[in-house]
Protein backbone atom coordinates (compact mmCIF):
# COMPACT_ATOMS: atom_id res chain seq x y z
CA UNK A 1 0.00 0.00 0.00
CA UNK A 2 2.76 2.08 1.40
CA UNK A 3 6.50 1.64 0.16
CA UNK A 4 7.90 1.33 3.36
CA UNK A 5 11.60 2.24 1.76
CA UNK A 6 10.47 5.49 0.32
CA UNK A 7 8.49 6.40 3.05
CA UNK A 8 11.38 5.49 5.42
CA UNK A 9 14.00 7.83 3.14
CA UNK A 10 11.16 10.76 3.52
CA UNK A 11 10.79 10.34 7.43
CA UNK A 12 14.58 10.11 7.68
CA UNK A 13 14.76 14.07 6.37
CA UNK A 14 13.93 15.16 9.91
CA UNK A 15 17.34 14.35 10.74
CA UNK A 16 20.77 15.99 9.30
CA UNK A 17 21.86 19.58 8.88
CA UNK A 18 18.68 20.77 6.65
CA UNK A 19 16.64 19.12 9.65
CA UNK A 20 13.14 21.16 10.07
CA UNK A 21 13.23 19.52 13.79
CA UNK A 22 14.25 22.38 15.65
CA UNK A 23 12.63 25.27 13.70
CA UNK A 24 9.03 22.75 13.94
CA UNK A 25 9.62 22.17 17.15
CA UNK A 26 10.78 25.58 18.38
CA UNK A 27 7.32 27.18 16.99
CA UNK A 28 5.18 24.55 18.06
CA UNK A 29 6.79 24.71 21.58
CA UNK A 30 5.06 28.16 21.60
CA UNK A 31 1.99 27.53 20.85
CA UNK A 32 1.51 24.57 23.18
CA UNK A 33 2.33 27.56 25.83
CA UNK A 34 0.16 30.32 23.87
CA UNK A 35 -2.77 27.88 23.75
CA UNK A 36 -2.29 26.56 27.81
CA UNK A 37 -2.28 30.18 28.24
CA UNK A 38 -5.76 31.58 26.69
CA UNK A 39 -7.40 28.22 27.99
CA UNK A 40 -7.11 24.99 26.34
CA UNK A 41 -6.73 21.62 27.63
CA UNK A 42 -4.22 19.63 26.83
CA UNK A 43 -6.53 16.89 24.95
CA UNK A 44 -7.98 20.45 22.70
CA UNK A 45 -4.42 21.61 22.35
CA UNK A 46 -3.28 18.63 20.56
CA UNK A 47 -6.57 18.26 18.70
CA UNK A 48 -5.92 21.69 17.09
CA UNK A 49 -2.22 20.78 15.76
CA UNK A 50 -3.35 17.26 15.05
CA UNK A 51 -6.10 18.82 12.86
CA UNK A 52 -4.85 22.23 11.36
CA UNK A 53 -1.19 21.88 11.43
CA UNK A 54 -0.58 25.31 9.91
CA UNK A 55 1.43 27.85 12.01
CA UNK A 56 0.12 30.46 10.98
CA UNK A 57 -3.54 29.14 11.19
CA UNK A 58 -2.84 28.42 14.82
CA UNK A 59 -1.70 31.60 15.76
CA UNK A 60 -4.57 33.52 13.97
CA UNK A 61 -7.23 31.26 15.72
CA UNK A 62 -5.76 31.87 19.20
CA UNK A 63 -5.52 35.65 18.73
CA UNK A 64 -9.05 35.97 17.47
CA UNK A 65 -10.01 33.93 20.25
CA UNK A 66 -8.35 36.57 22.47
CA UNK A 67 -10.12 39.23 21.31
CA UNK A 68 -13.37 37.04 21.18
CA UNK A 69 -14.15 37.43 17.16
CA UNK A 70 -17.37 35.64 15.70
CA UNK A 71 -16.60 31.95 14.43
CA UNK A 72 -17.15 33.56 11.15
CA UNK A 73 -14.94 36.16 10.93
CA UNK A 74 -12.16 33.30 12.86
CA UNK A 75 -13.12 31.21 9.59
CA UNK A 76 -11.74 33.80 7.40
CA UNK A 77 -8.99 35.33 9.14
CA UNK A 78 -7.94 31.70 9.29
CA UNK A 79 -8.60 30.83 5.23
CA UNK A 80 -7.35 34.24 4.21
CA UNK A 81 -3.77 33.61 6.24
CA UNK A 82 -3.70 29.81 4.99
CA UNK A 83 -5.01 30.47 1.13
CA UNK A 84 -1.08 30.31 0.39
CA UNK A 85 -1.88 26.26 1.05
CA UNK A 86 -3.38 26.59 -2.76
CA UNK A 87 -0.67 27.53 -4.65
CA UNK A 88 1.44 25.61 -2.52
CA UNK A 89 -0.28 22.34 -3.30
CA UNK A 90 -0.86 22.86 -6.88
CA UNK A 91 2.37 23.53 -7.04
CA UNK A 92 3.69 20.25 -5.13
CA UNK A 93 0.84 17.77 -6.07
CA UNK A 94 1.34 17.33 -10.19
CA UNK A 95 5.12 16.68 -9.32
CA UNK A 96 3.91 13.65 -7.42
CA UNK A 97 0.71 12.30 -9.08
CA UNK A 98 1.23 8.93 -10.85
CA UNK A 99 -1.56 6.91 -12.67
CA UNK A 100 -0.79 3.59 -10.55
CA UNK A 101 -1.15 5.10 -7.21
CA UNK A 102 -4.66 5.08 -5.54
CA UNK A 103 -6.14 9.06 -5.39
CA UNK A 104 -6.71 8.57 -1.67
CA UNK A 105 -3.05 8.70 -1.05
CA UNK A 106 -3.13 12.64 -2.52
CA UNK A 107 -5.99 13.73 -0.47
CA UNK A 108 -5.39 12.25 2.73
CA UNK A 109 -1.93 13.44 2.41
CA UNK A 110 -2.14 17.24 1.19
CA UNK A 111 -2.97 17.26 4.95
CA UNK A 112 0.97 17.74 5.27
CA UNK A 113 0.89 20.29 2.99
CA UNK A 114 3.06 22.91 4.92
CA UNK A 115 6.03 25.34 4.37
CA UNK A 116 8.43 23.23 5.89
CA UNK A 117 7.59 19.77 4.38
CA UNK A 118 6.84 21.51 1.23
CA UNK A 119 10.05 23.16 1.07
CA UNK A 120 12.42 19.61 1.95
CA UNK A 121 10.00 18.20 -1.08
CA UNK A 122 10.70 20.98 -3.87
CA UNK A 123 14.16 20.30 -2.83
CA UNK A 124 14.15 16.51 -2.66
CA UNK A 125 11.67 15.27 -5.50
CA UNK A 126 13.92 15.20 -8.21
CA UNK A 127 16.05 12.44 -6.71
CA UNK A 128 12.87 10.05 -6.17
CA UNK A 129 11.51 8.10 -9.31
CA UNK A 130 7.92 9.93 -9.85
CA UNK A 131 5.92 6.34 -8.90
CA UNK A 132 7.56 6.48 -5.29
CA UNK A 133 6.95 10.12 -4.77
CA UNK A 134 4.24 10.18 -2.72
CA UNK A 135 5.40 7.65 -0.38
CA UNK A 136 8.59 9.91 0.30
CA UNK A 137 6.42 12.28 0.69
CA UNK A 138 3.96 10.81 3.15
CA UNK A 139 7.33 9.92 5.13
CA UNK A 140 8.14 13.29 5.27
CA UNK A 141 4.54 14.55 6.07
CA UNK A 142 4.11 11.96 9.18
CA UNK A 143 7.44 13.00 10.04
CA UNK A 144 7.05 16.57 10.57
CA UNK A 145 3.54 16.54 11.73
CA UNK A 146 4.66 13.94 14.40
CA UNK A 147 7.32 16.72 15.80
CA UNK A 148 4.52 19.70 15.54
CA UNK A 149 2.41 17.65 17.69
CA UNK A 150 5.13 16.13 20.52
CA UNK A 151 6.43 19.89 20.28
CA UNK A 152 2.78 21.20 21.32
CA UNK A 153 2.74 19.18 23.61
CA UNK A 154 6.00 19.84 25.26
CA UNK A 155 4.97 23.77 25.43
CA UNK A 156 1.70 23.12 27.04
CA UNK A 157 3.71 21.16 29.83
CA UNK A 158 6.42 23.11 29.54
CA UNK A 159 4.57 26.81 29.76
CA UNK A 160 5.51 27.89 33.26
CA UNK A 161 8.84 27.53 32.68
CA UNK A 162 9.17 29.72 29.28
CA UNK A 163 9.56 33.32 30.35
CA UNK A 164 8.79 36.04 27.68
CA UNK A 165 12.45 36.12 26.83
CA UNK A 166 12.64 32.51 26.22
CA UNK A 167 9.39 32.81 24.16
CA UNK A 168 10.77 35.68 22.11
CA UNK A 169 13.59 33.39 21.06
CA UNK A 170 11.43 30.60 19.65
CA UNK A 171 9.42 33.74 18.28
CA UNK A 172 12.51 33.88 15.82
CA UNK A 173 13.32 30.81 15.09
CA UNK A 174 11.06 29.59 12.16
CA UNK A 175 10.67 32.75 10.11
CA UNK A 176 14.78 32.74 10.57
CA UNK A 177 14.27 28.99 9.00
CA UNK A 178 12.38 29.80 6.39
CA UNK A 179 13.92 32.66 5.51
CA UNK A 180 17.32 30.70 4.82
CA UNK A 181 15.57 28.29 3.16
CA UNK A 182 13.79 30.13 0.80
CA UNK A 183 17.26 31.97 0.28
CA UNK A 184 18.58 28.54 -0.46
CA UNK A 185 15.47 27.62 -3.03
CA UNK A 186 16.58 31.02 -5.38
CA UNK A 187 17.69 28.63 -8.18
CA UNK A 188 16.28 30.19 -10.77
CA UNK A 189 15.44 33.92 -12.20
CA UNK A 190 11.73 33.32 -11.98
CA UNK A 191 11.95 31.19 -8.30
CA UNK A 192 14.68 34.05 -7.13
CA UNK A 193 12.17 37.06 -8.71
CA UNK A 194 9.19 35.85 -7.09
CA UNK A 195 11.45 35.43 -3.91
CA UNK A 196 12.40 38.93 -3.67
CA UNK A 197 9.20 40.58 -5.12
CA UNK A 198 7.12 38.84 -2.21
CA UNK A 199 9.32 39.53 0.38
CA UNK A 200 9.21 43.36 -0.45
CA UNK A 201 5.28 43.98 -2.12
CA UNK A 202 4.18 41.37 0.93
CA UNK A 203 4.86 44.51 3.94
CA UNK A 204 4.00 46.94 1.36
CA UNK A 205 0.63 45.83 0.88
CA UNK A 206 0.46 45.71 4.60
CA UNK A 207 -0.24 49.69 4.56
CA UNK A 208 -3.18 49.36 1.94
CA UNK A 209 -4.75 45.61 3.61
CA UNK A 210 -3.19 44.05 6.64
CA UNK A 211 -5.79 41.38 6.12
CA UNK A 212 -5.37 40.87 2.34
CA UNK A 213 -1.56 41.73 2.01
CA UNK A 214 0.41 38.31 1.68
CA UNK A 215 -2.44 37.37 -0.83
CA UNK A 216 -2.22 40.60 -2.85
CA UNK A 217 1.27 41.14 -2.43
CA UNK A 218 1.91 37.35 -3.26
CA UNK A 219 -0.33 36.99 -6.29
CA UNK A 220 1.23 40.19 -7.44
CA UNK A 221 4.85 39.34 -7.61
CA UNK A 222 4.69 35.76 -8.18
CA UNK A 223 2.76 37.09 -11.65
CA UNK A 224 5.16 39.14 -12.17
CA UNK A 225 7.77 36.89 -12.08
CA UNK A 226 6.02 34.40 -13.95
CA UNK A 227 6.08 37.04 -16.70
CA UNK A 228 9.25 38.41 -16.79
CA UNK A 229 10.55 34.62 -16.30
CA UNK A 230 8.66 33.61 -19.34
CA UNK A 231 9.72 36.40 -21.51
CA UNK A 232 13.71 35.46 -20.42
CA UNK A 233 13.15 31.59 -21.08
CA UNK A 234 12.25 32.68 -24.86
CA UNK B 1 -16.70 27.18 26.85
CA UNK B 2 -15.39 23.63 26.58
CA UNK B 3 -17.59 22.76 23.43
CA UNK B 4 -16.96 26.80 21.86
CA UNK B 5 -12.97 25.61 21.75
CA UNK B 6 -13.77 22.50 20.04
CA UNK B 7 -16.44 24.30 17.44
CA UNK B 8 -13.30 26.91 17.08
CA UNK B 9 -10.66 24.15 16.32
CA UNK B 10 -12.74 22.63 14.22
CA UNK B 11 -13.61 25.86 11.80
CA UNK B 12 -9.66 26.72 11.74
CA UNK B 13 -8.77 23.28 10.59
CA UNK B 14 -11.65 23.63 7.85
CA UNK B 15 -10.74 26.78 7.05
CA UNK B 16 -7.09 25.55 6.14
CA UNK B 17 -7.99 21.93 4.84
CA UNK B 18 -9.68 23.80 2.18
CA UNK B 19 -6.83 25.14 0.50
CA UNK B 20 -5.22 21.64 0.41
CA UNK B 21 -8.00 19.66 -0.65
CA UNK B 22 -9.16 22.19 -3.15
CA UNK B 23 -5.51 21.95 -4.65
CA UNK B 24 -5.55 18.21 -4.98
CA UNK B 25 -8.80 18.54 -6.90
CA UNK B 26 -7.15 21.61 -9.02
CA UNK B 27 -3.91 19.38 -9.39
CA UNK B 28 -5.88 16.49 -11.35
CA UNK B 29 -5.64 18.53 -14.70
CA UNK B 30 -2.28 20.47 -14.39
CA UNK B 31 0.35 18.97 -15.66
CA UNK B 32 3.68 19.47 -14.27
CA UNK B 33 5.23 21.18 -17.77
CA UNK B 34 2.24 23.39 -18.21
CA UNK B 35 2.34 27.20 -18.05
CA UNK B 36 -0.18 27.09 -15.40
CA UNK B 37 1.58 25.19 -13.59
CA UNK B 38 4.99 27.17 -13.48
CA UNK B 39 2.27 29.90 -13.10
CA UNK B 40 1.25 28.41 -9.66
CA UNK B 41 4.70 27.91 -8.30
CA UNK B 42 5.45 31.48 -8.35
CA UNK B 43 2.80 32.34 -6.82
CA UNK B 44 3.46 29.58 -4.37
CA UNK B 45 7.17 30.93 -3.31
CA UNK B 46 5.96 34.35 -3.98
CA UNK B 47 2.96 34.37 -1.24
CA UNK B 48 5.51 32.28 0.85
CA UNK B 49 8.05 35.13 1.11
CA UNK B 50 5.54 37.56 1.47
CA UNK B 51 3.91 35.89 4.48
CA UNK B 52 7.77 35.27 6.03
CA UNK B 53 8.60 39.06 5.31
CA UNK B 54 5.19 40.49 7.33
CA UNK B 55 6.03 38.12 9.98
CA UNK B 56 9.52 39.68 10.41
CA UNK B 57 8.30 43.47 9.46
CA UNK B 58 4.56 43.34 11.02
CA UNK B 59 4.92 40.53 13.63
CA UNK B 60 1.94 40.03 15.85
CA UNK B 61 2.63 38.59 19.37
CA UNK B 62 6.12 38.76 20.97
CA UNK B 63 8.22 39.35 18.05
CA UNK B 64 6.25 43.08 17.99
CA UNK B 65 8.03 43.89 21.11
CA UNK B 66 11.33 43.31 19.78
CA UNK B 67 12.93 46.33 18.29
CA UNK B 68 12.64 46.42 14.40
CA UNK B 69 15.61 47.40 13.85
CA UNK B 70 17.06 44.62 15.92
CA UNK B 71 14.82 42.04 13.87
CA UNK B 72 16.82 43.05 10.60
CA UNK B 73 19.62 43.04 12.19
CA UNK B 74 19.36 38.89 13.51
CA UNK B 75 17.84 38.22 10.03
CA UNK B 76 20.88 39.39 8.00
CA UNK B 77 23.66 37.71 10.59
CA UNK B 78 21.44 34.60 9.73
CA UNK B 79 21.44 34.78 6.59
CA UNK B 80 25.26 35.09 6.58
CA UNK B 81 25.81 32.34 9.39
CA UNK B 82 23.92 30.29 6.29
CA UNK B 83 25.75 30.61 3.42
CA UNK B 84 29.16 30.42 6.01
CA UNK B 85 28.34 27.29 7.33
CA UNK B 86 27.33 25.80 3.44
CA UNK B 87 23.49 26.21 3.88
CA UNK B 88 23.60 24.37 7.45
CA UNK B 89 19.99 25.17 8.65
CA UNK B 90 20.31 24.20 12.68
CA UNK B 91 23.44 27.23 13.24
CA UNK B 92 21.84 30.28 12.16
CA UNK B 93 18.30 28.76 13.60
CA UNK B 94 19.30 28.16 17.53
CA UNK B 95 22.35 31.39 16.72
CA UNK B 96 18.93 33.55 15.76
CA UNK B 97 17.20 32.43 18.87
CA UNK B 98 20.20 33.21 21.58
CA UNK B 99 21.26 36.45 19.72
CA UNK B 100 17.46 38.04 19.55
CA UNK B 101 17.52 37.17 23.30
CA UNK B 102 20.46 38.49 24.51
CA UNK B 103 19.74 41.56 22.25
CA UNK B 104 16.32 41.91 23.62
CA UNK B 105 17.84 41.83 27.56
CA UNK B 106 20.90 43.77 27.34
CA UNK B 107 20.19 46.10 24.25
Amino acid sequence: MIDSKYFLKGFASIRGVRSPAIALGASFIAIGALLKNIGFTIQESIFSTFLTYALPGSLVMAESMIIGASLINIFIAVWLVNARLYPMTVSLMPLLMHKSQPKWKYYLSCHFIAVSSWLIMKDNYEQINKESRIDFWIGIGVATWSVAIFSTVIGYLASDFLNEDVLIGLAIINPIYFTCMMVGAMKTIKISLSIILGAVLGPAFYFVSPEWCILFGGITAGTVAFLIGEINDK
Amino acid sequence: MTSNIVLVILITSFATFLSRFLGVLSSENIKETSKIFRWFNCLAYSTLAALIARIVIFPSGLLSEVDYFVRIIVVILSIGLFFITKKNLVYPTIFSAIILSLFNSYL
